[in-house]
């Protein structure tokens, strides 16, 4: 048995891997939720239930996507330039830092719809910036990013609890290690009435389509993937290298950051360091699975909140952990690897 | 005389393609065969299938007599058959006598006995004249180095019948000639090789038997010392191919001046004080033992590299400081050496590719937006007037045969009527048609006007192209010569750095 190159890839594969991954993972699972003692049918079943069985928890699926699409959207666009942005769960806290100090203060006086888009503008910049100095150590001395931007996720967290337990600290907050509260003005209106879900989806969905347009149709996504799939030949034909990767960290850097000002106008209302169940971490597995397509990504994220979600409801209703989520993720990360591969390789015999 | 080596009636087809189309032939105790045939003739394929890579659809190999199971690597090599790719397969970060070891020894064993593999790797090195330091880290090889250490490997692996891959690809023409003489020793020490090649004057220098194949097909089998290159190079492409004739033109004023060009890196001197200068209409041939200065000039002349002193002129524009992009809008054409790394992005499509070096022009961009339809139709243009085969704009770029993929990086300096062409090594590796198929174009921009400075280790290409020859030593450029005063010997003692006495 060996692998050989495909000549040309059939798209119908190309759309058939993520599902292809994603139901292989669940396979992989049900032995495990067998192991627990429950029928793994029963259990997804609870878990579609848990997901979308209700209005409720179909707006608390929805609620939990849209950081998922943001730092999905993060790490698809620096892979494509194989830029490996690992830390977006950094570049998420200090977005939201940053929210929620300016949201509690800086920008009283501003009419409510600037000051939201401030604030956005704000987190995403603080995010970018974060990601700024891994690019630039890489550009100037060779210093492995992976190495870099995942270990600055922990410095990032760190800094916020300093804040949260010093100068940000809530004196209303019972002694909890939270931020004080933005103003009220400053939250984003809800979509659904009654509901936690607000119209962060719609910029998340929006910023889905925006960096699909720059990716396919404008001269610096042409730069990017150029510069992602050989460098020599990039350059040899002009394309500014240092340039193309650092404007990329600013974009990937700036998603992951408006993540974490999105979800702090638009669900807690204050930055605790807590707020993140690894969105960061999640969303390379979201970009992954998306096979690094902006559209895909939307799709990868809804697939990633029901799960967690789901399996919420489904330990209350089965006693199964819901650290399943987590086995259910990693597991369709690593299926979609593979699947990556038979995309790319046929088998031969 | 015994067989070491028969395949009998091998065919393999990959889908509609008949890459293998029932090839027979045989290999001598002791003898030199070379297999010779255009990129695409079947020649790789069929070693693959020897080699056990791929299985063959009919037909079955004897080594010895023995019939070989098929899709085996480790059944060939434990039959005695060692293979030594174009592409080289070593660590860099290793040393010599690690590469030569990995794979020999059981993966369980607890002590690896690497006195006894240095013996041994002394002992064969010393029997076949491949000198070699075995603790020296692979990395820090030269190529011809390294192409040794390939050989040693299968010779350690007890290799009888020794499959050599295009093995000239990578080497210049003195390493390549001292390959033959190797190769005649080790025939004497027992060895029977085969020797995979399309340049007919090696086959000629280093074979004693030759089988030409063409579209899959054994065409022709002559005994070198009984055939010359006209014939076997009509054998080999089905036609007379004739590389086009450079007419004589009076050529215009100085395109392109460098005064004192040099370019230092890592303490390194790459140029030295060079100076030259290109007319309109002429064509500055280059020639010169690879790693003598050639990539570093190449890579001035395509923006890739400042110089550290020294002007660099295109009429009264200053060159040295700018970009490879802004070098494209001043009318310098660029053909890089490696056309697989640098020319072309294989995952992008034909149209991307055709626009990559234009990617601010306005007649490709809009406000910031590929101008996707303009691109297209660019591409299109290119593939009909350059007769890129195979290609249409979506088609992804890697799919292109090597030559095809040339045409294509030509055609798009070409399209822009560049006032300056830096055509470095413009046919290496390719086959003879499309050899022929650059030089016409090449000739053809000539013709037009523009300047040109072919970079090259094909003399025949220098002194058949060039208005003027220079050579490259160490960084330093000689005082150019008339092709007509250019026969082997004096570009020999120029290349060897021996001015004076030319």
């Amino acid at each position: 048995m060996r692998f050989e190159r495909r000549t040309d890839v059939p798209w119908g594969i190309v759309a058939l891997a993520p599902p292809g991954a994603i139901a292989a993972a669940l396979v992989l699972c049900a032995g495990l939720i067998a192991l627990a003692g429950v029928n793994p049918l029963a259990a997804y079943a609870e878990m579609l239930n848990g997901a979308f069985g209700s209005r409720l928890a179909v707006t608390e699926t929805l609620t939990r996507a849209v950081p998922l699409i943001l730092t999905g959207l993060a790490a698809a666009v620096a892979f494509r330039a194989r830029l490996w942005n690992i830390g977006a769960e950094g570049q998420f806290y200090i977005g939201a830092l940053f929210t929620a100090w300016a949201g509690h203060g800086a920008v009283t006086g501003l009419p409510a719809p600037v000051a939201i888009v401030v604030l956005m503008l704000g987190g995403m910049l603080a995010g970018a910036l974060l990601l700024i100095g891994p690019v630039v150590l890489r550009l100037r001395f060779g210093v492995d990013e992976v190495v870099t931007t995942l270990l600055l996720n922990f410095i990032a967290v760190l800094f916020v609890g300093m804040m949260v337990e010093g100068p940000m600290k809530d004196p209303m907050g019972f002694g909890w290690p939270q931020s004080v509260p933005v103003a009220r003005e400053v939250m984003l209106p809800d979509l659904v009435a009654r509901s936690r879900l607000h119209i962060g989806l719609i910029f998340a969905i929006l910023a889905a389509g925006v960096v699909w347009i720059i990716q396919q149709r404008t001269v610096f996504g042409a730069q990017t993937r150029a510069a992602g799939l050989n460098p020599v030949a990039a350059a040899f034909a002009g394309v500014p290298l240092s340039q193309t990767l650092i404007l990329v960290a600013m974009l990937s850097g700036g998603l992951a950051g408006l993540a974490g000002a999105v979800e702090v106008i638009g669900v807690t209302g204050y930055v605790t360091t807590t707020m993140s169940p690894g969105y960061g971490y999640a969303g390379i597995v979201v970009a992954m699975l998306a096979a690094l397509h902006p559209a895909g990504v939307v799709a990868a994220a809804v697939f990633v909140a029901t799960v967690f979600i789901g399996a919420d409801a489904m330990s209350r209703a089965t006693g199964v952990p819901s650290f399943i989520a987590d086995v259910i993720m990693s597991a369709s990360l690593l299926t979609m690897l593979t699947a990556l591969l038979f995309t790319t390789y046929r088998i031969r015999r | 005389m015994t067989l070491v080596l028969e395949l009998e009636h091998i065919t393999k087809r990959f889908g509609p393609l008949v890459a293998n189309d029932d090839i027979s032939l045989h290999l001598k105790q002791g003898e030199i065969l070379s297999l010779l045939g255009e990129n695409g003739a079947g020649k790789t394929t069929l070693m693959n299938i020897l080699f056990g890579h791929y299985t063959a659809d009919a037909g079955q190999v004897r080594v010895y007599g023995q019939v070989l199971p098929p899709g085996l690597p480790r059944a060939a090599i434990a039959a005695g058959v060692g293979m030594v790719h174009q592409h080289f397969t070593l660590a860099g970060n290793l040393t010599v006598l690690d590469n030569i070891m990995i794979g020999s020894e059981k993966l369980f064993r607890l002590v690896s006995d690497r006195a006894g593999a240095q013996r041994r790797l002394q002992e064969i090195a010393v029997r076949f004249g491949l000198p070699v330091d075995p603790s020296a880290r692979v990395a820090d090889l030269s190529v011809g180095e390294r192409q040794r250490v390939e050989i040693l490997k299968a010779l350690y692996r007890q290799a009888r019948i020794l499959i050599l891959d295009e093995p000239t690809a990578v080497l210049a023409r003195p390493e390549a000639e001292r390959l033959f003489d190797t190769l005649r020793g080790m025939t004497a020490g027992g060895l029977s090789i085969i020797f995979i090649s399309h340049k007919l004057h090696e086959v000629m220098a280093a074979s004693d038997r030759v089988v030409v194949l063409r579209g899959g097909r054994v065409v022709a089998e002559r005994v070198t010392s009984e055939t010359d290159q006209a014939e076997l190079a009509e054998l080999m492409v089905g036609r007379r191919v004739a590389r086009p004739r450079r007419e004589s033109q009076a050529p215009g004023a100085a395109v392109i001046t460098a005064h004192g060009l040099s370019l230092t890196e890592g303490g390194q001197i790459r140029l030295d004080v060079v100076d030259f200068e290109v007319n309109a209409g002429e064509i500055l041939g280059i020639v010169g033992v690879s790693g003598n200065g050639q990539a570093a000039l190449g890579r001035v002349l395509s923006g890739l590299a400042r110089p550290t002193r020294g002007s660099l002129r295109l009429g009264d524009l200053d060159l040295t400081r700018m970009t490879p992009r802004q070098l494209v809008q001043a009318g310098l054409g660029r053909i890089p050496e490696d056309r697989q790394a640098e020319g072309a992005i294989g995952e992008m499509a034909v149209w991307e590719n055709a626009m990559l070096e234009r990617l601010g022009d306005p007649a490709f961009s809009r406000a910031g937006f590929v101008r996707r339809g303009a691109a297209r139709a660019f591409a299109k243009g290119l593939i009909e007037r350059f007769d890129i085969r195979g290609a249409t704009p979506e088609t992804r770029t890697r799919l292109l045969s090597g030559g095809n993929m040339q045409k294509l990086v030509l055609g798009r300096n070409l399209a822009g009527k560049p006032r300056f062409i830096l055509a470095n090594q413009p046919t290496r590796g390719l086959d003879e048609g499309a050899i022929a198929a650059v030089h016409v174009e090449l000739l053809a921009a000539r013709a037009q006007g523009a300047a040109i400075m072919l970079i090259t280790e094909d003399l025949e290409e220098a002194v058949g192209l060039s208005d003027r020859i220079c050579a490259i030593v160490k960084g330093r450029l000689s005082a150019p010569v008339l092709p007509e005063a250019a026969d082997a010997r004096t570009l020999g003692l120029m290349m060897a750095g021996v001015w004076d006495a030319v």
